[in-house]
């Protein structure tokens, strides 16, 4: 059974059935969405069957031509780090549909728009083939732009578009790069083609690796978010609605480290070592830039988006360990961080939707009043503070393990952050449930069943994964180790960098071999110019 | 006995019957006044598709390469454009039609201007001799200038006097570009000049100067940066329909006139027009990117943006011979099918003649015209060059070819410009789907046009899902015979 295509263009299916059915009752529609996204679900369970634990490369791959002369396909498929972000997609949407449930806004536009959603965000989880890749990944930025442009609040248009223009920035660099990669295919295997695993095998000099990789670098660095590419982050969470908060918090953020794991590693593993310290540095500062801004936070909803980058840090931090602790716990942990933040959002969006306001200082004692919100998030906080027996705590600490691995600083600062984060959330927790309860906020319902159906679910997955990580780690550790090992022992083939700026890459250096390998793959105007200049040049053109 | 070369006229047949075809509505439309303007619609459609069918007639053509003394080419590549420009003909004049009724401005002349503008465009397609391509390029430019003044508004008629003037400028550049060529090679046909420069040295001073002159009398006919000028103004003085039908049909024709003087006639000169195709592409991207973030009203915003996509294909013919080609080829076809909807949907908007055409025209227009403001924001996204819309498909195209020249650095420029450019265009769908309607709309609701501009919306979101349908046809088409 071709289960990737079969998962990704099912909720496609649930739009035509939206748009054209006539005079659909906004109840009706409300059903249809939920019934698609949950068989979606069920088919994502069934692909997390079919996949094999003790298979380290892609699995259940599928392969169409698309364009053919263009070498251009459609191409599926799904390794231990990805079968975990589809299942965590699949499982995220109905929740964050009955988050959505009480809209009453033009609510055939919104289930339509998020169904699309799910259909690309699933997508570039899946596309192994990085033009498919790219189109899955920039098509997301449409139907998130109007999930929060039209149904969210206060500054919704300024956020929704920051957010469109900032993604769409990063991921121009990344078009570009794909096309030269892509123009390489073609000149070293006759053939141009986006497959990844093709392009794997080109081999590209020194100083393009390392600007590709930048490139690419760049364009998910904006989606992590990575500190200083984050600002688009605070505003598009915050006037996000709950719904377009926990899949952008927990599921669109995952597409910035996944891209750095599934692209920056795998095509160019000798930048990535190059460019380790410097980006693990930039994590750490995520880690306590993020947790003390978050600290600063009176809006309860800007406090969880900087928390976020704050811990989509520790995913940064553990991929650049290259330790398979750091690596997995980085996996692992992008589930989890979308479990835990995906429940905060949905706590807070619940409290909004009873007290109309997000700021702390106008709630208080909201625990006496609805105290089954107040459990809600005070699990999730939990969580995200990493208590062990929660799910945070398992990836937390592999990749601190890792990172203590790789330097002591980094685990030093990187433990600073879970800290840090105890008080945030804490403070948050008590500023918002204990004391007294407010005049205008006595008589507040509690969660109502349908907030039960989607929060309980989590809350068991979060525990689950938390007492018994196993399951999950299983299935990741071998591709982590695959991954370790490829960035690790790959020695650049094309050393365009005599005596460069690391000796221990290449210590044996010949000048004339470098300059024919270079020649080979096409490296024109290596000739002539001065070693130092080529070091710091950008690649020339092709042939 | 001096023998008469053979006159084989089957490759001009498409022009002879969209000529035939105006003198036909012209003279009828003259004498038989009763005539609804419907009929001569209709007959009008009936040119365009014959001469359609007689261009696909030509796919398969066996024979010579070029005919009527070496002046008109035979090839796939001028049936592809051909096509091109006859379906944006045939939805130009329906648009048109609608237009004219519902200002009630009852232009009978309009069919006849259309189609001889496009048997213009379709024959400087074609042309394999500068003489032709100058015809070709006047017969196209006299029928647009006054299809601009058709509009009953002042802004119809500066727009008109604006555009015959820097025509005019234009045209003689143009020509004296043509005196130059013919000076330095002793020839205007284009396979002459190629084997009379093809490996020359030195003395190409006459040559060089004249392939500067003909590349600015085409930079100002697909408006690259700076010979742009007169775009919004003209644009956004002429009638919406004809501002429709001209932005995507002269891009088409005269960049398929570029492709071939310059890959064929000029091929030798290619390591020197390659620098200022690449220059102009560069300033056209990045100024008509930024330049459209000022404007205010949505056919000047649309026009910044027609510069801006001059650019791009221009990016896509820095890499001379087939690659260039059917990279240009399928951007001009993307681009022409989203810029020939979007200005319908202006036209739709504006309900009556050129009412509303400012930006505040389109706060809330999601909520009372979802269908219009759907079509206007897949054109948007396809213009932005979003996945999965023509347009995106169309930009990849462009920047491997681009890339395979060699050109990084403009593929880099390209991309960053287009993020500048996705500003705009998003701002016109902020304003369609997350603000409220103020007043009354005033939308046009006829089913007609709408089917028509929702056509080129298909086409759209079809080839950008699919580029293969047509990937092949145009890689087949960029081949240059002659």
């Amino acid at each position: 059974m071709p289960w990737l295509t079969v998962l990704i263009f099912l909720p496609l299916l649930g739009v035509p059935v939206l748009a054209l059915w006539p005079r659909m009752s906004d109840a009706v529609a409300r059903w249809v969405t939920l019934v698609v996204m949950v068989a979606t679900f069920i088919v994502a369970l069934g692909a997390l069957g079919a996949f094999d634990p003790q298979v380290a490369g892609y699995q259940l791959v599928e392969r169409v031509e698309w364009v053919s002369s263009a070498g251009l396909a459609y191409l599926v498929g799904v390794d231990g780090f990805s079968i975990w972000l589809v299942v965590l997609t699949a499982f995220l949407f109905p929740v964050g549909l009955l988050a959505a449930w009480t809209t009453t806004h033009r609510v055939r536009l919104f289930m339509a728009l998020s169904l699309l959603l799910e259909t690309v965000v699933l997508g570039s989880f899946c596309a192994l083939d990085l033009l498919l890749f790219f189109v899955f990944f920039e098509a997301l930025l449409v139907p998130m732009f109007l999930i929060i442009g039209v149904w969210g609040s206060g500054r919704r248009v300024y956020a929704s578009v920051k957010f469109f223009l900032y993604t769409m920035f990063g991921s121009a660099f990344i078009l570009a790069a794909t096309v030269y990669l892509w123009f390489q295919t073609s000149a070293q295997f006759g053939q141009g083609s986006f497959d990844l695993r093709q392009m794997e095998q080109l081999s590209l000099g020194v100083t393009a690796q390392r600007w590709l990789f930048v490139a690419f670098f760049v364009g998910f660095a904006v989606k992590v978010p990575i500190f200083p590419l984050h600002t688009w982050l605070p505003d598009a969470h915050t006037e996000a609605p709950t719904h377009g908060s926990i899949v952008l918090a927990a599921l669109l953020l995952k597409a910035g480290p996944y891209g750095i794991l599934r692209f920056n590693l795998d095509l160019f593993p000798e930048a990535s070592r190059y460019f380790a310290d410097a980006i693990a540095v930039l994590a750490v500062i995520g880690i306590v830039y993020g947790a003390i801004v978050a600290m600063m936070q009176t809006d309860v909803k800007r406090l969880v988006a900087y928390s976020s980058v704050s811990h989509m840090g520790f995913v940064i931090l553990g991929i650049f360990t290259f330790t398979t602790e750091g690596m997995s716990g980085a996996a692992i942990q992008m589930v989890n961080h979308g479990l835990a933040t995906g429940l905060l959002f949905f706590a807070i969006g619940m409290l909004y939707e009873r007290t109309h306001t997000r700021e702390m200082d106008e709630m208080s004692g909201l625990g006496q009043v609805t105290p089954w919100i107040a459990g809600t998030f005070l699990v999730a906080s939990l969580s995200s503070i990493g208590l062990p027996g929660l799910n945070n705590f398992v990836g937390e600490f592999l990749v601190i393990l890792g990172a203590f691995g790789a330097d002591r600083w980094f685990g030093a600062f990187a433990v600073s952050g879970v800290v840090l984060a105890a008080i945030y959330l804490l403070w948050a927790y008590q500023r918002t449930f204990h004391g007294p309860a407010r005049e205008g906020q006595r008589g507040l319902a509690d969660m109502v069943p349908r907030e039960f159906a989607a929060v309980v679910p989590v809350v068991a997955a979060m525990i689950f994964i938390g007492v018994y990580p196993k399951v999950v780690l299983d299935r990741i550790n071998p591709t982590s180790d695959g991954v370790v090992r490829w960035v690790e022992t790959v020695e650049v083939d094309q050393p365009d960098l005599p005596g460069g700026l690391r000796a221990d890459v290449q210590p044996d250096y010949a000048p004339p071999e470098g300059v024919i390998a270079a020649e080979r793959a096409g490296v024109r105007g290596a000739q002539g110019a001065s070693a130092n200049a080529r070091a710091f040049a950008p690649r020339g053109e092709g042939p | 006995m001096i023998g008469t070369p053979a006159i084989d006229l089957g490759p001009v047949v498409p022009e002879l019957i969209l000529v035939g075809t105006a003198i036909l509505v012209l003279l009828g439309a003259a004498l038989a006044r009763r005539v609804e303007p419907l009929g001569w619609l209709f007959v009008s459609l009936a040119g365009v598709g014959g001469a359609a069918a007689a261009a696909v007639a030509l796919w398969d053509r066996e024979g010579d390469l070029t005919v009527l003394g070496g002046t008109v080419a035979a090839d796939r590549f001028g049936v592809a454009v051909r096509l091109i420009l006859l379906a944006i003909a045939a939805i130009g004049l329906v648009l048109g039609h609608h237009y004219f009724e519902r200002s009630g401005e009852g232009r009978p002349e309009f069919y006849p201007l259309v189609l001889f503008a496009t048997s213009g465009m379709t024959l400087i397609a074609v042309a394999t001799d500068l003489i032709l391509v100058f015809l070709a390029l006047e017969v196209l430019s006299l029928s647009l200038y006054v299809l601009t003044g058709l509009g009953s508004r002042l802004g119809s008629i500066e727009g008109a006097m604006k555009y015959f003037l820097l025509g005019a400028f234009s045209s003689a550049f143009f020509l004296f570009g043509v005196a130059m060529a013919y000076g330095a090679t002793g020839s205007t046909g284009f396979a002459d000049v190629a084997s009379s420069l093809a490996g020359r040295t030195d003395g190409l001073a006459l040559a060089l100067t004249g392939l500067g002159l003909l590349a600015v009398g085409f930079a100002f006919k697909v408006s690259a940066v700076p010979f742009h000028m007169w775009t919004p103004d003209v644009y956004q003085g002429a009638p919406t329909a004809v501002t429709a039908f001209m932005s995507a049909a002269t891009k088409v024709a005269g960049f398929a006139a570029l492709m071939r003087l310059f890959n064929i006639a000029l091929q030798p000169l290619a390591w020197d027009w390659r620098p200022i195709v690449w220059a102009l592409a560069a300033v056209s991207v990045v100024a008509g990117s930024v330049l459209a973030i000022a404007q205010r009203d949505v056919k000047r915003l649309l026009a910044y943006s027609s510069i801006a996509h001059a650019g791009f294909v221009l990016t896509g013919l820095t890499a001379a011979g087939e690659p260039g080609i059917s990279a240009g080829l399928y951007y001009l076809l993307a681009y022409s099918l989203t810029i020939l909807g979007a200005f319908g949907v202006v036209m739709l908007v504006s309900s009556r003649g050129d009412r509303r055409t400012e930006l505040e025209a389109y706060r809330g227009l999601g909520m009372h015209s979802p269908v219009l403001a759907g079509l206007l924001a897949v054109f948007l996204l396809s213009l932005t060059g979003i996945p999965p819309t023509a347009g995106f498909v169309a930009k990849v195209a462009v920047f491997s070819a681009a890339m395979e020249a060699g050109g990084w650095p403009l593929v880099l420029i390209g991309v960053v410009a287009s993020v500048v450019a996705a500003y705009f265009y998003l701002r016109v769908i902020v304003l369609m789907f997350m603000h409220e309607p103020e007043g009354e709309p005033e939308t046009d609701r006829g089913w007609v046009p709408r089917f028509v501009v929702g056509l080129p919306a298909a086409l759209v979101l079809i080839l950008g899902v699919f580029p293969g349908l047509v990937v092949g046809f145009l890689e087949t088409a960029a081949v240059l015979r002659w």
